[in-house]
């Protein structure tokens, strides 16, 4: 589903490189130090960093070239995921429709989808009379709605307290259904909770997936230092 | 990680920057084209030369220097009536200058207040007509400018710095010496430079209180050369010099001040320790004489004028008809340059130096090129307002931009991201996105523009005839008749709407911002 060929990315003298793919479903955590490319790996995907080499494949289709925005892909960031000065609905109608021009079925379908994250009959309030867990659950219907077969996080849960965090990764799984989930995070129980796979991001490589629970079990030396 | 902007709105941004190149370059180029191949003219050119430097700097240093005691006391007291003291300090900036000097007319002039209180003492009358008024002129719109500036330095000095003097029971003259005169150094020269800038292209002050050989610039030896002898080969040389001088200023200035200091907050007041005793009754004293300073002049304008407003001629409702459509055309011109160039800005200098040209060219070379180019082929007080529509929006623009370009970063930083991935593009990024996140600060440089252009005296005057005057250069006519009641009348009619039309920008920009 998704598959990265001789991929190389470049940000001033900072290089990473990845070949590897993920079928659909697949649930990935994306470990590794701070500042050694996690969030680099996921703009390259996203299409926010054009590749220095090689390509990004989704469902088989080149995406070289393409704006993020044309991408068959959905992508939470660590933070503002949400506009301010939209209304709930129309933050959640953005995922159908980017000039909100939305059609009586439209309305329905976002109506559903808030209902589906637990956010029934809010549609009509600002985000930040929200708290967090409910912004982020507003994000979600939104990742419901574009349908995308791949799905990226980019620790959009960070700031949320440990059970909190649990109900969303749980909410996450269930609406990503068959899509592929790569979610970058510092939290090992967040991992092995969420991603039966995970990819190591150090030293300029991003490695091909493998199993998790033994990666963080005897991680390798890098990985090691950094989990303490 | 930073996506291009949009294509249309980098060709839009193109054609912004072409419409400023030709009216700061293009008009320059017209007037080189025009003054090849004279000579200087006469000694008259020198003598304006050494006038315009002259008071630039005295009115520089005289601003600063008066300045230094009224912020350092700003800086250090608390008192009831400090806001209002600090809001009356920006004022000036949107305040028509035409309408400054009726008042310090009102105040300083022959039957004004002050020779009044100086006859009563039987002591020689003052005359503000000359070098010394266009000094005191420049004084009263630059003194509350320095002011600001100075504030904001010493706002600037850690408050612990201050707790750490006191512990060690330092007194006045040791703070003086080891934490205000260093920032002083660093703060001061700045704003000495930015002064002499401004000083060295006003125009209205010197038109008015100038004049003569011994008090004329060389913005007004240009308008001279202009109306008075229609010397066009004249009028190009000296525009020439103008241009020359104003980029020296503006090169000079570049970088030490950029015309940020309205946005930021001045409210804090750092704790201090010293200055009782006979401190506090010379700050009392600096402040209250450079209120009653700034707010006299004022005072004086609303009172003669509410008497003179009702008996308003004509000609002065249907110049405050052109004015408005004036100042509303060049607030619509200077949002649609400002919007794409902000837009389409990544960290590029090209956006600096078209924020700088407008200063570079003054008013006056701009209205003579505009001229040279186009009198061959229409009157000039045919097309009069729609050049000085054009030519106030490109001199707002530098405001515009110091406003926009932030924002607009930030709304890249910001949502521009998210934009992108939802793939929101074209009119429906605009719609959505762009205007409500620039939505503050395109009403705050609406108001500026607006504002600016409603009060300018510039340009108009080379165009202009007596049935396109637009309401400053009525108002100007008026006190040229010594019709001081109806010009008193104008005066407060031109001063509240430009103070309404900022106010009604400016607050359409916040209302209603979910934000």
């Amino acid at each position: 589903m998704l598959a990265l060929e001789g991929l190389r990315l470049e940000q001033g003298d900072f290089t990473l490189e990845a070949e590897w793919r993920a079928e659909a479903g697949a649930r990935i955590a994306v470990i590794g130090p701070s500042g050694a490319g996690k969030s680099t790996l996921l703009m390259g995907i996203a299409g926010f960093l054009e590749p220095a080499a090689g390509r990004v494949l989704i469902g088989g289709a080149d995406m070289a070239g393409k704006p993020p925005g044309d991408r068959p892909l959905s992508l939470l960031f660590q933070e503002g995921n949400l506009f301010s000065h939209m209304s709930v609905a129309q933050n959640v109608g953005l995922g159908l429709r980017p000039d909100l021009r939305l059609s009586r079925e439209d309305s329905r379908a976002v109506g559903a989808a808030l209902e589906r994250v637990g956010l029934g009959g809010m549609g009509g309030r600002k985000p930040r009379a929200l708290s967090g867990g409910q912004q982020s659950r507003v994000a979600l219907a939104r990742v419901l709605l574009r349908h995308r077969p791949v799905l990226l996080l980019d620790e959009p849960f960070a700031a949320l307290g440990p059970a909190l965090k649990t109900e969303m990764l749980d909410l996450v799984d269930e609406i990503a259904g068959e899509a592929v989930v790569l979610m970058v995070t510092h939290d090992p129980n967040d991992a092995r909770r969420f991603a039966p796979q995970a990819v190591l991001v150090a030293e300029g490589r991003a490695g091909a997936p493998v199993a998790t629970g033994p990666l963080l079990d005897d991680p390798p030396e890098v990985l090691r230092a950094y989990l303490g | 990680m930073a996506a291009r902007a949009e294509p249309v709105t980098r060709s839009l941004a193109g054609l912004a920057a072409l419409v400023v190149l030709g009216l700061t370059l293009g008009t320059l180029g017209a007037v080189v084209w025009r003054a090849g191949g004279l000579g200087l003219a006469e000694g008259r050119v020198g003598e304006a030369i050494a006038f315009t430097l002259w008071q630039a700097a005295a009115s520089a240093v005289l601003s600063v220097a008066l300045a230094v005691p009224v912020a350092r006391a700003l800086a250090r007291r608390r008192f009831v009536g400090r806001g209002a003291v600090i809001t009356l300090m920006g004022a000036p900036f949107i305040l028509p200058s035409i309408v400054a000097v009726l008042g310090l007319v009102a105040v300083f002039g022959r039957s004004g207040a002050v020779n009044w209180l100086l006859g009563g003492l039987g002591l020689p009358e003052v005359s503000l007509y000359g070098p010394q008024g266009v000094i005191l002129a420049h004084v009263f719109f630059n003194l509350p400018l320095a002011t600001r500036l100075l504030l904001q330095g010493w706002l600037a000095i850690p408050a612990e710095r201050f707790r750490l003097a006191a512990s060690f029971g330092m007194g006045p003259g040791a703070i003086l010496r080891w934490l205000e005169w260093p920032m002083l150094r660093a703060v001061v020269p700045g704003a000495l430079m930015l002064i002499f800038a401004l000083c060295l292209t006003s125009f209205a002050v010197a038109l008015t209180l100038g004049g003569g050989p011994k008090a004329t610039t060389v913005e007004l030896a240009i308008y001279t050369a202009f109306k008075f002898d229609f010397d066009l080969g004249a009028a190009s040389v000296l525009a020439l010099v103008q241009f020359a001088l104003a980029s020296c200023a503006a090169a000079l200035a570049w970088g030490v001040a950029r015309p940020s200091g309205f946005g930021a907050g001045l409210g804090g007041v750092v704790r201090r320790w010293d200055g009782g005793g006979w401190l506090r009754v010379q700050d009392a004293l600096a402040v209250g004489l450079a209120a009653l300073f700034l707010a006299g002049p004022l005072l004086a304008v609303c009172l003669r004028g509410a008497a003179g407003l009702f008996d308003l001629p004509l000609s002065v409702w249907a110049a405050l008809g052109r004015s408005l459509a004036v100042a509303l055309g060049s607030t619509a011109l200077c949002l649609a340059l400002a919007l794409p160039l902000a837009l389409a800005a990544r960290r590029g200098l090209w956006v600096q130096v078209l924020a700088v040209l407008p200063i570079a060219a003054s008013p006056l070379v701009m209205g003579t090129g505009l001229f040279l180019l186009s009198y061959r082929w229409v009157r000039p007080d045919e097309i009069a307002l729609w050049v000085t529509a054009a030519v106030n929006a490109v001199l707002a623009l530098p405001f515009a931009l110091a406003v926009m370009l932030p924002a607009a970063r930030e709304m890249r930083q910001g949502s521009g991201r998210l934009a992108e991935s939802l793939g929101m593009r074209g009119v429906a990024r605009l719609r959505l996105v762009v205007l409500p996140a620039m939505r503050r600060a395109m009403g705050f440089s609406a108001g500026l523009a607006a504002a600016l252009s409603m009060g300018d005296l510039g340009v108009i005057t080379l165009f202009a005839d007596a049935q396109s005057r637009t309401l400053p250069y009525e108002l100007y006519s008026l006190m040229g008749s010594y019709r001081m009641e109806q010009a008193a009348g104008a005066a407060l009619l031109l001063l509240v709407s430009s103070l309404a039309l900022f106010w009604l920008f400016d607050r359409g920009g916040r209302a209603d911002a979910g934000a």
